[in-house]
């Protein structure tokens, strides 16, 4: 367990006490860090990287799971799938880009007050943050289906107060039914991560000297003007740290398409945990998934570059 | 919003004082406190569905589904283990999530001293196969696991979720322990070496005690992943490998017994507990630092 149990040196500690020194060049040896490295370094490359090289090559193969695949460099899987499934991938990517600003929109009042102004509840309100999402995620997501039932409450309140209407007009609902619609799915989504997008914000929020604000009142900024001007931009590394924590994961996410969508509301995820396990078209679900994995990867490349945070990475 | 304070002493607040009423009652009063009542607001959409969850543990349903709510029964409690697999599920979850917690937390941890400790060449290259597992969707590690299993005729069950969870609780380990370890203070470590503990006895007496808080809840964190994980276990389990999560997730389709909110309730006070004791400790640690 400890750094010394793969100590390459044996007998070094059980010298006199005044060989603190050399048994401290000799914890500085320069295999130390190597070895301790190494496990959890092998376990990554054969468990997570090696995966994904076989998922490319999978990607690339023809032939069928009963007669067995072969390496062809079948490239042209890719145009295919592409264009079968644009609409699945686009869907996830705007369902996430929803649910990552609709979470950044509620989870910043949320760390800002938890950060600022919750003085000696500070600690039972990140308890309240953290707790819920211990808790099955799958559990969670079916309890919502709960609320947004037809003939559950929310669904009546807000028909009583013309909400339904009005989000019917909008598109984003046909009929009375909040179940099955893309609203419900975009609610789950940023319901499931918004701790991913709280804790980070509240992390950098809480750094900031409160004295900073103060400063910008004293120099007859507004409120607003203050927030805008030192307290946001202080804060966008969380900013950036959260919606990273939400966009990746929700993209990929199919647990929520789902539990609370319909036939079309399906995201990439559910089309490659299909193919994979249902269909069994290997390297159609295996292309798909390197779609998805280079296309999160450019978006969050340029999104890293353009809000100037690369130290995150 | 506190800078309102300041600012108003700077207005001659003296002068007519009856030229503008002073409070223009619940406007006023809703404008001063909007962010709050966001956070308020958020908070009731963050902790509705564990309430509907607690509640729905006490339904009984007519039908199938646990959708609406019929009238109240302990009828679930009293019979947790009722709905066939659900607890040889929930014991499945439970052995693979401590395994994998033990085995994460130490191959983390090691890494984590490495990483936070030592100079040495390839740190960005290790920080990169760190940082991936934690930016790639799961369903991308999910399938590309299977292939590799499939490809290489491993067969696919508890063993295989075990690798994956292992797998992608790692980088969580790494990620927690290597902030505490980078959060030391490297003179407490240099004062039990003036006062000649040896390298071994520093280690286990100054180091060790210090990072155990963050060992802790990087355990916390790895047994709360592998115990809620669906996605990857449903990629590398076999049907006769069911985890919790996938026991839940086979029962939304075909009608939810009552008892899975049961455990949900179950789940939810443990976290509850977890958490506010972990609070407790590290703020009654502080207390006593600071004193």
């Amino acid at each position: 367990m400890t750094a010394l149990a793969v100590h390459p040196v044996p007998g070094a500690e059980d010298g006199p006490p005044d060989d603190a020194d050399e048994a401290r060049a000799v914890g500085r040896k320069r295999s130390t860090p190597y070895l301790l490295l190494l496990p959890a370094g092998v376990w990554l490359i054969i468990f997570f990287a090696v995966p994904l090289v076989f998922l490319l090559s999978q990607s690339l193969q023809t032939g069928s799971l009963t007669t067995g695949y072969a390496l062809t460099w079948n490239f042209a899987i890719y145009p295919e799938a592409i264009a079968q499934y644009s609409e699945q991938l686009i869907r996830s990517l705007v369902y996430a880009a929803s649910a990552t600003v609709l979470a950044l929109l509620i989870a910043y009042p949320l760390a800002y007050t938890i950060a600022f102004r919750a003085g000696r509840w500070r600690n039972l309100l990140l308890v309240l943050v953290i707790a819920p999402f211990l808790t099955s995620f799958l559990i969670r997501t079916l309890a919502w289906q709960n609320i947004l039932a037809t003939d559950g409450p929310v669904t009546g309140a807000l028909q009583a107060l013309g909400v339904t209407d009005l989000l019917r007009g909008i598109g984003l609902i046909d009929g009375n039914k909040l179940l099955g619609t893309p609203l419900a799915v975009v609610t789950g989504l940023t319901y499931n991560f918004l701790p991913f997008m709280t804790l980070p914000l509240y992390a950098s929020l809480e750094r900031i000297d409160p004295r900073l604000h103060e400063a910008a009142g004293d120099l007859y900024s507004t409120p607003w003007t203050g927030f805008r001007k030192v307290t946001l931009p202080l804060s966008m590394p969380g900013v950036v740290a959260g919606t990273l924590l939400t966009f990746i994961p929700a993209a990929g996410d199919y647990i929520n398409s789902q539990l609370l969508g319909s036939p079309s509301t399906t995201m990439i995820g559910q089309v490659v945990s299909g193919q994979f396990l249902r269909v069994l078209d290997y390297p159609t679900a295996a292309a798909l998934s390197v779609v998805l994995m280079l296309t999160i990867l450019a978006l969050v490349t340029v999104y890293v570059r353009r809000s100037g945070t690369e130290e995150l990475l | 919003m506190t800078a309102t304070v300041p600012r108003a002493t700077t207005v001659p607040a003296a002068k007519a004082p009856a030229a503008r009423p002073p409070r223009r009652g619940p406007l006023r009063w809703l404008r001063e406190h909007l962010v709050p009542i966001a956070a308020a607001l958020a908070f009731c959409y963050m902790l509705l569905p564990n309430v509907v969850v607690v509640l729905f543990s006490f339904n009984n349903p007519t039908g199938r589904y646990n959708y609406t709510w019929q009238e109240f029964s302990l009828d679930a409690w009293k019979d947790p283990c009722g709905p066939a697999g659900l607890c040889d599920s929930l014991g499945l979850s439970l052995r693979v999530g401590v395994v994998a917690t033990l085995l994460a937390t130490a191959l983390g941890t090691l890494a984590a001293f490495a990483m936070a400790r030592h100079r040495y060449r390839g740190r960005s290259t290790t920080n990169v196969l760190v940082f991936l597992p934690m930016a790639t969707p799961e369903v991308v590690m999910g399938s590309s696991l299977l292939t590799l299993f499939v490809n290489l005729r491993v067969p696919l069950g508890a063993t295989t979720i075990l690798i994956a969870h292992i797998m992608f609780c790692i980088s969580f380990v790494i990620v927690t322990v290597k902030a505490r370890v980078a959060g030391l203070d490297p003179r407490l470590e240099q004062a039990a070496m003036d006062l000649y503990a040896n390298e071994r006895q520093t280690f286990t007496k100054v180091t060790l005690p210090l990072v155990a808080p963050g060992i802790l809840a990087a355990a916390l964190l790895s047994f709360a992943l592998s115990f809620d994980d669906y996605i990857i276990t449903n990629f590398t389990a076999s049907a006769s490998s069911v985890t919790f999560p996938m026991y839940v997730w086979g029962t939304a389709s075909r009608g939810t017994p009552v008892q899975i909110n049961v455990v949900g309730t179950v789940m939810f006070l443990l976290a509850l507990s977890a958490v506010g004791i972990g609070q407790l400790v590290s703020m009654r640690n502080r207390k006593r630092a600071t004193r």
